[in-house]
């Protein structure tokens, strides 16, 4: 089984459910922290880390002996990552997707590979938990390759949870695509529904079972209750706003282990996405 | 013209309600919502849309079945694995780099531009704002913000205003190096927890890479005082000047949902707050260059 928790929003409390449901669960479970732009999980868990990778992708490098200026990898490069000049060749490397084209079109065989770093991949382990985290190298534009990376780590048939970024682009479908459950996390305010609205659209096109959680659920008004009623997206857990619980997450505890009442509910919440997803698929498939 | 991009690295920490706040407070500035995936600042801002686009991006490849030979040169050169036995590219899997397009022995493969988006020039109770919606799924954000971010100084430039402010994306991905590139200056918008800390650093590091100064208010504030300092104290390292703590306000939601801004209250007590931080900030944004 592997969850999703996602949203449009930034701050609605992706981080606080993924790790606060891993830690529910007494037993094997491993937790996926793909917001590799502002990995969060670990601060809560504090894993002992067992491995750290740098994690690199392909960009193009010239051997300019063999280079004959012929202009063909420039050409076939969409993102504009080479460029010819009289007698050189440019490579902007941070601008390359690793397609690889320019190595397969030149004529000469001047195109050597080179790696440019994506960042950091990081395994470690609290307990029955199994963190694995990228962490986007500072000024690298491109989060998917490395969320690609750390979704990799996953164990077939394992138990896992997948933290996946804000937004509702690239990065975030990265994340969340041939999951089997989104847990999608909003807050009652005007900002909350518009970026879940999004979000729900966005979990729509891929076709994925999907559950609501309402974080701060007596702040701001109930708007949000009515769409989740109108689109037919289940509200699976309410999550009050208390002084107590925001004081714990600012600390970086885990609200299951400071109030043990919550250890229950999110244990109960993995439970519910079980059934849930059984129930949407079912239904989405017609039987 | 100068422009402040508001930035927080992690999300939900009041970006938008604090720009929000400095449109009201502003004369004679247009503002611009880069966060083009989940934009928020229009429910704020109410705007009147006056000039409505398509934001077309990179091309998707399309392969044409009668042409198509089944000799398999584009499954073996995709990167991607966006193309199944069958020859059917998956659009959400496919970058965009067209090299099967240019590759293939048959010419069998399109290339169409895509509509990814909408972008708009609207006008609003305190000034023009230039906004966008990615399209769900889409790519290309970093491309988008470019465009919002230059069509929004181009009308500086038109209306002969002084200042752009813009709000900006969550992370330190892509749409946020693209709102960050030539700005005179980022406010970094921070709560006091071990994540805000933690992500602050981060911001504040892409902020010092491409060499822009940045400056810090602290919202939230009174959630965890002694995380205060800590914040405050890691700043100075990163040479991020602190400029303002804001407490925790259920005034800012309370505007939200009436589509306001907090300031546009006179009796609440943050929104005397959020007046002073922005005299803070015009002074900051007029000593540079």
């Amino acid at each position: 089984m592997i969850i999703s928790v996602a949203s449009g929003k930034g701050g609605t409390g992706k981080t606080t459910v993924s790790t606060n449901l891993a830690a529910s669960l007494d037993r094997a479970v491993q937790l996926l922290d793909c917001d590799v732009e502002e990995p969060n999980c670990h601060l809560f868990l504090n894993p002992e880390w067992s491995i750290s990778e740098t994690m690199t992708t392909f960009v193009p490098q010239i051997d300019e002996s063999k280079c004959t200026f012929c202009g063909m990898c420039a050409d076939i490069c969409r993102f504009r990552a080479l460029v010819i000049l009289k007698d050189t060749t440019l490579t902007f490397s941070s601008l390359c997707h690793s397609c690889k084209g320019c190595q397969v079109v030149c004529p000469t065989g001047a195109i050597r590979e080179d790696q440019r770093e994506l960042g950091t991949l990081e395994v470690g382990r609290r307990n029955g938990i199994e963190l694995v985290h990228g962490r986007l190298r500072i000024g690298e534009a491109m989060a998917p390759p490395l969320i690609r990376k750390v979704r990799s780590l996953a164990k077939p048939d394992g138990d896992v949870i997948i933290d996946a970024p804000p937004g509702t682009s690239c990065p975030m479908i990265a994340a969340i695509r041939d999951t089997d459950f989104v847990l999608l996390v909003t807050e009652p305010t005007p900002f909350g529904l518009h970026d879940l609205e999004l979000a729900v659209e966005a979990v729509r096109v891929l076709g994925v079972p999907h559950g609501l959680i309402i974080n701060r659920s007596d702040l701001g008004n109930r708007d949000v209750w009515d769409y989740a009623r109108n689109q037919d997206v289940p509200i699976l857990m309410e999550i009050p706003f208390d002084r107590a619980l925001a004081e714990v997450y600012s600390r970086g505890e885990l609200i299951v282990e400071a109030f043990p009442e919550w250890k229950e509910r999110f244990a109960r919440l993995w439970d519910t996405v079980v059934s849930q997803s059984e129930r949407q698929r079912r239904e989405g498939a017609g039987l | 013209m100068k422009e402040l991009v508001i930035l927080s690295g992690k999300g939900g920490t009041g970006k938008t309600s604090i720009v929000g706040a400095f449109a009201a407070l502003a004369k004679n500035a247009v503002f611009c919502d880069a966060d083009v995936d989940a934009a928020d600042l229009h429910l704020l801002l109410k705007p009147d849309v006056l000039e409505r686009r398509e934001f077309i991006g990179g091309g998707k490849a399309y392969i044409r079945r009668d042409a198509c030979t089944s000799c398999g040169t584009c499954v073996e050169l995709c990167q991607w694995n966006a193309i199944d036995d069958s020859f059917r590219v998956d659009p959400l899997t496919c970058e965009g780099c067209g090299v099967c397009v240019s590759l293939c022995p048959e010419n069998a493969i399109d290339f169409p531009p895509t509509v990814c988006g909408e972008w708009y020039i609207s006008d609003t109770r305190f000034g023009p704002l230039v906004h966008a919606r990615l399209g769900i799924a889409e790519e290309n954000s970093g491309k988008l913000v470019t465009l919002v971010r230059t069509e929004a100084a181009k009308l500086v430039e038109r209306q002969s205003r002084e200042l752009l402010i813009t709000d900006g994306p969550p992370g330190i991905g892509c749409p946020v190096i693209a709102s960050l590139g030539g700005t005179t200056a980022v406010l970094i918008v921070t709560e006091p927890t071990v994540s805000g800390r933690h992500d602050l650093r981060r911001v504040a590091e892409l902020a010092q890479h491409f060499k822009v100064p940045a400056f810090l208010v602290i919202n939230k504030s009174d959630l965890n005082p002694p995380m205060c300092t800590e914040i405050r104290n890691m700043a100075e390292t990163l040479q991020v000047e602190t400029l303002a703590e804001l407490p925790f306000d259920k005034a800012f939601t309370l505007a939200m949902v009436q589509g306001k801004t907090v300031v546009e209250d006179d009796d609440c007590p943050s929104a005397a707050r959020v007046r002073a931080l922005w005299d803070q900030v015009r002074d900051r944004l007029e000593q540079l260059p």
